[in-house]
């Protein structure tokens, strides 16, 4: 069966309705089972000696004491892993190299960054698995290290891998280098078009990494048996991602390897990757019971990643009408202690919301002293477009141009060329931009220091292997066994109401799980916005085929050519015209004679969902500006996006809201401080600060809906586009409020302050 | 070392458990009652996830010792609902939509529910700062100030 099901119009009766989630229960009632909930008898707890410095070579690493302490049943180093050659895989938007995963997990040559593992031991309690890492000695030569991403690209900066050449520069460059790769987007002449240019502005832009904060620090419970088969239950977005890393760096057979997901308290781009999953199995391999392996607060901070901090230049010329004629970036992101951050997806996110003739877009992936980056929420594209709708902004107000305005003339539209790849088909841009000049808070007044800002943000949205099944039980309800995690927003909900819709029956009919690895094929983790987009095509298949099943099956009960059978409203009945005429049959009644009729009734999909549709979101942003302070208080904040369809409206709204507050922390407080030492100073929620209830207003929603044609309810994705737009909106909306261009993130009250008092020192 | 015999109400029921001298009120619940309802998002205060009711006054379990239980009345997520009937906070939560990933839900249904035993009619904003000490990372809020204010209007009969 082909995997592209087209977009049809037709009546709904139960999309685009709010049925409650079929996880609510058990959330609200403290029922719900995370990582940490699970326990097995006899149980050991694992724990991470991690190292101190920023960078250091492992002289030695000495476990004998730690080993010999009463209570300890397994010790692991580097020593208990194979070395891996270089090898890609895919993890959701970015790359990994298992070289770097098993190093990242566990140091061998040298440590990277403060909090890289060095050793785990599982024992008795936490206390004396704690007791046992002191006891661990190592000895290690100290180097000197490099947290600055521009700092790093400087010759002669502290390399963290001395093998490790420049690629896509030509000829290879004869030195190492901390950049891993230089990449570059181009399309027509950018000389030609900055001279046809009445006004450029240019501006360099400076962010901090932040973190996706999740609530639930990483968790993990992992049995392995005397003959190799190894069960894990563990929060994640991608079980079979886990699976197949830890089987790769385990040297396991995949089959071998049974991953349970938990239900998961937050991810964001964060648990995509294994951090203590795979040491938890070799634990358990060497002590033969069960390890248990739970983060402090402090080691996620300290040790998972956050996204990349990043020096940006960005420089964009117009005619005085305001129409763009060139438009250039440079984004130099950190990517921590190994390659792959997310300028590649930055690079191609930057400018995509504009039709350009002349655009080049160079990024830099640079490794750091930084824990290895991970992804986040539309991972990289918040700190591209952070400084090109702040550039945007400037040149709209040199003009005299509505902002707006300013982004209708240039704006994308079906049939642009994107210079990174394909030609956008069907995508509702113009409309979010649109929709925003309408409602009633872009021409709402504002007092004094308070201003207005606009953002826009364009995120690709992707598909990729896909799986489920969805089994009739003998009395007509349905389970549905979905491959994708629910990752938060509500997909088990959206899942079950397209297959309702589909087979014409009430919602609460269909019962939504997320199966373990070994229920279902391989299905990619839950990320690009792919879950609604991707397992929602799975869902529709596999009801289609259900549907199809229970036609053939009245066919034979009723004794009439399967022409003469339709499926509606949940019942097989006659097609009408003159084929065939018969009593019509439900769903209940064709199930109890399931057996009679050739056995149990099932729908299986396993497919690679191709078509995803690019999302497009405007944002409006009031702030008011404590000049006293430097404190930036969010007034009132409008999210204005493109979602396709909403097949729950309330979970849509859910991520449009999350999404905006994410990036209202990421421009007002939330960054990594580091001391001259190379240590994290702030690893913990009280210093490192996201937003709390009393910093924000309620955030409004207007949800717009132009179908992807390559979906049958014309499902884009919802869930990462909104991340992006706020970086600049506030930063629009703080210059309009005191007449201050900020270009260095976050706007945290000390900074705003400086800017404030800069200005007036200026001034004289 | 010893360990500490702790006696205590947990939802109304007597317990009695062992614990370690460091060990805390959140530990003892999660670990030694199984009551796994209650969070740890930091272990530090911050985050709110562990709120849990003693003798009627707000705390983060985190912070106190488990051995501090003795003779207290302690509520949980646990003893929220009664029998089938769920509070009209946590239904309210789930018509609102008022959750996502559920992490924080429990710590928050716990300290909102202390509100509006205080306050049956609070503005939105004592709501918000209410919960300041409540962290969700992906709600933004909106949907649990909305659910509070929501039960808190049917909870007085309007």
């Amino acid at each position: 069966m082909s995997t592209m099901l087209k977009y049809q119009e037709r009546e709904l009766k139960i999309v685009g309705t709010r049925p409650l989630r079929p996880d609510g229960v058990d959330k609200v009632t403290g029922r719900a089972r995370f990582g940490a909930d699970y326990n097995l008898p006899g149980q050991l707890i694992g724990k991470v000696l991690r190292s101190p410095h920023a960078h250091a070579r492992i002289k030695s690493i000495d476990t004998s004491a730690a080993q010999a302490l009463p209570g300890v049943k397994a010790v692991v180093t580097r020593d208990d892993f194979a070395e891996m050659p270089d090898e890609y895989a895919a993890v959701g938007e970015l790359m990994i190299n298992f070289r770097d995963v098993t190093r990242n997990m566990m140091a061998r040559e040298k440590v990277l960054y403060d909090g890289h593992p060095l050793a785990a031991v599982a024992a008795v309690s936490e206390a004396v698995a704690r007791e046992a890492l002191a006891l661990i000695k190592v000895e290690y030569e100290v180097l000197p290290h490099v947290i600055d991403v521009v700092e790093a690209m400087q010759p002669g900066a502290p390399l963290l891998h001395e093998n490790q050449y420049t690629a896509g520069v030509k000829p290879k460059p004869d030195r190492p280098s901390n950049v891993a790769k230089r990449l570059e987007y181009a399309r027509g002449d950018l000389a030609a078009g900055f001279n046809e240019a009445d006004l450029i502005v240019e501006r360099e832009f400076n962010t901090k990494p932040v973190h996706q904060g999740y609530i639930e620090p990483q968790a993990c419970l992992a049995s392995c048996s005397e003959d190799g088969q190894a069960e894990l239950w563990t929060s994640t977005q991608g079980h079979f991602i886990v699976r197949a890393q830890c089987a790769k760096v385990l040297q396991m057979d995949v089959s071998k390897i049974r991953v349970t997901p938990t239900e998961i308290g937050g991810g964001f781009g964060g648990k995509n990757n294994i951090y203590s999953e795979a040491l938890a199995i070799a634990l358990s391999r060497k002590s033969h019971r069960p390890v248990k392996m739970v983060m402090t607060r402090e080691e996620v901070f300290r040790a998972t990643g956050p996204t990349s901090g990043a020096n940006v230049k960005v420089r964009i010329g117009c005619t005085r009408d305001g129409k763009i004629t060139a438009a250039e970036a440079e984004l130099n992101f950190q990517a921590g202690a190994f390659p792959g951050s997310s300028v590649n997806q930055a690079s191609m996110c930057a400018f995509t919301r504009y039709d350009l003739a002349n655009v080049r877009v160079v990024g830099n992936d640079v490794t750091v002293n930084r824990p290895k980056v991970a992804a986040y929420r539309a991972p990289g594209a918040p700190i591209a477009v952070f400084g090109v709708e702040s550039v945007i902004d400037e040149m709209a107000k040199k003009l005299g141009i509505d902002p707006i305005e300013f982004r209708l003339k240039n704006a994308a539209r079906e049939g642009t060329q994107t210079y990174y790849g394909p030609k956008l088909g069907p995508i509702g841009y113009i409309q979010t931009l649109e929709q925003a000049r309408a409602h009633p808070h872009y021409s709402a007044p504002l007092g004094p220091n308070q201003g207005r800002g606009i953002a826009t943000g364009f995120w690709f949205n992707i598909g990729n292997e896909t799986t489920c099944s969805l089994n009739l039980q003998e009395d007509g309800t349905l389970t549905l066994m979905l491959g994708t995690i629910d990752v938060a927003g509500g997909s088990r909900a959206s899942m079950a109401m397209m297959v309702a819709e589909e087979l014409g029956i009430e919602f609460e009919s269909v019962r939504p799980f997320v199966g373990d690895t070994s229920t279902l094929g391989f299905n990619f983790l839950t990320a690009g916005s792919r879950g609604t987009f991707a397992s929602g095509m799975a869902c529709v298949i596999a009801s289609r085929q259900v549907i199809e099943k229970l036609r053939q099956r009245v066919a034979k009960i009723r004794e009439v050519p399967l022409e003469a059978v339709a499926w509606k409203d949940g019942h097989a009945r006659p097609a009408g015209g003159n084929v065939a005429q018969f009593a019509p049959m439900s769903l209940a009644e064709i199930a109890k004679m399931a057996g009679k009729t050739g056995g149990t009734i099932a729908g299986h999909a396993e497919i690679n969902a191709q078509g995803a549709g690019p999302g497009f979101g405007t944002h409006i942003v009031d702030v008011e500006v404590d000049k006293q302070t430097g404190s930036v208080k969010i007034l009132r904040y409008t999210v204005v996006q493109d979602v396709g369809k909403a097949i729950h409206p309330a979970y849509v709204e859910g991520q449009l809201q999350g999404g905006a507050v994410q990036g209202i922390g990421w421009a007002l407080n939330e960054e990594y401080v580091y001391g001259d030492d190379g240590v994290l100073q702030n690893p913990g929620f009280l210093d490192y600060r996201v937003p709390v209830a009393s910093d924000l207003p309620f955030i409004d929603t207007v949800i717009v809906e132009v179908p992807n044609p390559n979906h049958p309810y014309g499902v884009r994705g919802c869930g990462e586009v909104p991340i992006i737009p706020p970086l600049a909106a506030i930063a629009n909306a703080i210059e309009n409020a005191i007449g201050l261009r900020l270009c260095q993130l976050p706007f945290s009250p000390p900074r705003v302050l400086k800017a404030i008092d800069d200005a007036a020192a200026a001034k004289g | 070392m010893a360990r500490h015999h702790v006696s205590a109400t947990v939802n109304g029921d007597g317990v009695e458990f062992l614990c370690e001298t460091g060990q805390t009120l959140l530990e003892a619940l999660r670990d030694e009652l199984r009551l796994t309802g209650t969070k740890e998002g930091c272990g530090t205060g911050d985050c709110g996830a562990c709120s849990v009711m003693v003798d009627g006054r707000l705390v983060c379990s985190c912070l106190m010792l488990a051995v501090e239980a003795e003779g207290k009345s302690i509520q949980t997520i646990e003893g929220m609902a009664v029998g089938e009937t769920l509070h009209p906070l946590q239904r309210k939560f789930i018509e609102h939509a008022a959750l996502q990933c559920g992490i924080c839900t429990p710590g928050i249904l716990i300290a909102a529910r202390s509100l509006l035993a205080r306050n049956p009619n609070p503005t939105e904003s004592e709501v918000r700062y209410w919960l300041a000490g409540n962290l969700c990372r992906c709600t933004g809020y909106h949907k649990i100030v909305e659910a509070v204010l929501d039960a808190a209007r049917e909870m007085r009969g309007g």
